[in-house]
């Protein structure tokens, strides 16, 4: 016999996909969305992923460098994290902001806490809502969207629809608007958003009841009625889609237990209702995820489910 | 049909092609026979023979000790070489009697019952225990323990266990295969000790050809059918079979007889068979040897007691260029071993030789809470939570996120995309709290 014989504990076959796959399968999805905004909104757009995305990256790779961890960029998860804030930004927003977004998103919200699986908030959502307190007018600025005068009277279809304009449904759904790179084809999201549940990566679970709990919010207190096309634009505008399917999801900031993640949902419903109705701006998608990414914690503590077979105890209890 | 499951589980690649269509082959040993005093749960039995005695096959060598404990039979003719502690495949010293076996395989005769609907119910469970069944499944629970529940009146479903949901394995399909007969008639007698019972022998979906077999065996028996259920891990648990059979849940505190249920493995089935109508121990076991690094993957009828190596030899041996891993029992539960001079007893069904270990070529990464052992759990557990309170010593956190409930599947450790030993931490945690448990 050989001495080489291997004893681990078992199991002693384990499945195909790793941490890494899994982040390609996003990174995939997200092509859909990239190819759009570069060609929606020209090279510029490009150059911003690929700066951001290569800020990202770096930044992890020179932390665990000087700290002498295991370098982990080969997980790609600073890729995706890199490409969901590229995608939440401006197409004319100067590369550098860019670069410090990246270096922000990875390095404060992400290393900091430990790194990947640590973070307790998304880190490009994160990063994104820095850069919108601190470059607010270069992250709000749309302005050089090709015929951004002529069709629309505002900034974005929702600031647009909710300063009394009107909005165009079908470009919407194709995404021939203003916007941030990423967020305007509703098309090209769901075509991601699709391949990410047939792979496994995501279910409906998060972004299904976000986005019920949140027409069904819209429908009650949006002031419009029982008017479905001002519905679906809100659903379809301010980075819903792409915030539902993407950001939402990440494993890292959402609940682990089934029914937190029906909790979880329905919270980013609500405040993002609240935000879009009730609030100043019209979007929102970002801080309602972020602030319910707080909420994570706690959603778990109250959602452990009842392990099989454990029946609920009964009032007065059993133990005589 | 309507296939029925439970929620949770995983879809390993099921390898069972390698020794799916190989007939059952008698192998009769050649070496000394090793027979551990505990091959079952509960207390070890005591040996009754001595050292230099001379013993027949189907000779009783340890009586049981106590109700829930199980006799020992000699599988060989020969001589009591020696009782002393030998190593078993958990890696165990276990005090067990050695056999020189004398290659006659003179065997005692036994005392059939013609006809078995004349024994009463102490009869039949009598016979059960001098027979020496245990599950064969694994667990080794002394069956005739397992058919003396409190209330026999309350027992409304005897399943039999065919799923056979660990990759690999095919001895239970062999079994089901060829000795179906055996196993109908098995069923008829355990039905006929629980008089409101119905009889539901479960296979998975992945051997219609067996359902086609069990069912045309069973068309005439009013009580007994057959339950197709999907292929999925671990399909065979207990509770995870009652719950597709029967839509009944129970927990790690109760027995399947709180349920009304009482779960025999296929093969222990045909032991009672074996036992109560020819009067005949348990000193056979089907046994596969299969897994790619072996020249000639197949299903053996064993004696009890046989050696791991001499097994392996009898398969055509390893191909070139050896093996990584050998693993006692099958990849998701079974034990890996680290060496092949370990006797097979009455619960281990399989030897799998991989040449490659790929399992722990993985290198563990970080948790991404991405919820897939959630989702496989078949327990509803929240494996990740659990093993960061085993790897950090929260006992009383971890008996609150029911961590006793686990049953050691492996199907978190299986799905895990950073490649956490899951299962291990929890297993390991587990066994601590139980420990803790017994002190108090």
């Amino acid at each position: 016999m050989s001495d080489l014989l291997h004893v681990t504990s078992s199991p002693h076959v384990r499945g195909r996909d790793d941490t890494r796959r899994i982040m390609l399968y996003v990174i995939i999805a997200l092509l859909p969305a990239t190819c759009f905004g570069v060609w929606n909104f020209g090279t510029h757009a490009l150059l911003l992923i690929i700066f951001t995305v290569a800020s990202c990256v770096l930044t992890e790779f020179a932390y665990e460098k000087l700290l002498h961890k295991k370098v982990t960029i080969g997980d790609f998860s600073a890729v995706v994290t890199g490409l969901l804030l590229a995608l939440n930004f401006p197409s004319s927003l100067p590369l550098w902001i860019g670069v410090l977004g990246g270096i922000f998103a990875i390095l404060v919200v992400k290393m900091l806490f430990g790194g990947l699986g640590q973070n307790f908030m998304n880190p490009a959502l994160g990063a994104r809502c820095f850069l919108m307190i601190s470059f607010t007018g270069y992250m709000t600025n749309f302005s050089d969207y090709p015929g951004y005068v002529e069709v629309f009277s505002s900034a974005t279809p929702l600031a647009s629809l909710k300063a009394g304009g009107s909005v165009d449904l079908m470009r919407m759904m194709i995404g021939t608007i203003p916007g941030t790179i990423g967020e305007t084809s509703a098309f090209a999201i769901l075509i991601g958003a699709i391949f990410l549940i047939l792979t496994g990566v995501i279910d409906l679970h998060i972004p299904g009841t976000y986005i019920v709990s949140f027409a069904l919010f819209v429908l009650l207190f949006g002031g419009h009625g029982l008017d479905v096309r001002y519905v679906v634009i809100e659903i379809c505008g301010g980075g819903l889609l792409l915030g539902a399917f993407f950001m939402a999801t990440d494993y890292v900031t959402s609940p682990i237990t089934p029914m937190g993640k029906i909790i979880f949902g329905i919270v980013l419903g609500v405040l993002t209702g609240i935000f879009r109705i009730f609030g100043a701006s019209a979007e929102g998608v970002s801080y309602a995820i972020i602030f319910s990414n707080l909420l994570v914690p706690l959603i778990e503590r109250i959602t452990v489910p009842r392990a099989f077979g454990i029946v609920k105890a009964k009032k007065g209890g059993d133990a005589t | 049909m309507g296939l029925k499951t439970f929620q949770g589980g995983v879809h390993p690649y099921d390898g069972k092609d390698l020794s799916k269509s190989k007939p059952i082959v008698d192998y009769l040993p050649t070496g000394d026979l090793v027979f551990p005093l505990s091959q079952h749960i509960g207390a070890p039995a005591t040996p009754i023979v001595a050292v230099g005695d001379s013993v027949l096959r189907g000779q009783k060598i340890a009586e049981a000790s106590g109700f829930v404990s199980a006799s020992i039979f000699s599988s060989v003719s020969g001589t009591v070489k020696a009782i002393e502690p030998r190593r078993t495949t958990t890696g165990d010293m276990v005090n067990s009697i050695i056999i020189e076996n004398d290659g006659t395989f003179s065997e005692v005769e036994y005392v059939a019952t013609d006809d078995v609907t004349t024994l009463t119910r102490e009869q039949i469970i009598d016979k059960i225990k001098e027979a020496g069944v245990v599950g064969m499944g694994g667990a080794g629970f002394p069956t005739h323990v397992k058919l003396s529940p409190k209330e026999p009146d309350q027992i409304e479903y005897i399943i039999a266990n065919g799923a056979e949901c660990e990759p690999y394995l095919t001895s239970d399909y062999k079994n089901m295969m060829e000795e179906g007969e055996l196993l109908v008639e098995g069923m008829k007698i355990v039905l006929s000790l629980f008089p409101k019972a119905q009889g539901i022998i479960g296979i998975e979906d992945n051997k219609p050809d067996c359902i086609e077999h069990l069912r045309a065996l069973t068309e005439n028996e009013e009580r007994i059918r057959v339950q197709p259920l999907m292929t999925k891990y671990p399909q065979g648990g207990e509770r995870q079979l009652i719950h597709a059979v029967t839509g009944r849940d129970i927990n790690s505190k109760m027995l399947p007889a709180d349920a009304g249920c009482i779960v025999d493995n296929v093969e222990t089935l045909i032991s009672i068979y074996r036992g109560v109508k020819l009067g005949r121990p348990v000193i056979t076991h089907n046994f596969t040897v299969t897994g790619d690094a072996v020249v000639n993957p197949q299903n053996f009828r064993i004696c009890v007691g046989t050696n791991f190596a001499e097994l392996l030899e009898a398969a055509g041996g390893l191909k070139e260029g050896g093996a990584e891993k050998l693993i006692a029992g099958g990849p998701m539960m079974g034990f890996s071993l680290f060496s092949l001079d370990v006797p097979i007893t009455k619960t281990t069904s399989a030897l799998i030789a991989m040449s490659r270990d790929e399992a722990s070529q993985f290198e563990t990464t970080a948790c991404i809470n991405c919820g897939r052992c959630v989702e496989a759990c078949p327990e509803k557990l929240i494996p990740s939570r659990l093993a960061d309170y085993s790897e950090h010593g929260q006992k009383s956190e971890f008996e609150k996120w029911y961590g006793l409930e686990c049953i050691e599947c492996g199907s978190c450790s299986y799905i895990c995309p950073a490649r956490r030993h899951l299962a291990q931490s929890i297993k390991t945690m587990k066994k601590l709290v139980l420990a803790d448990k017994r002190k108090k």
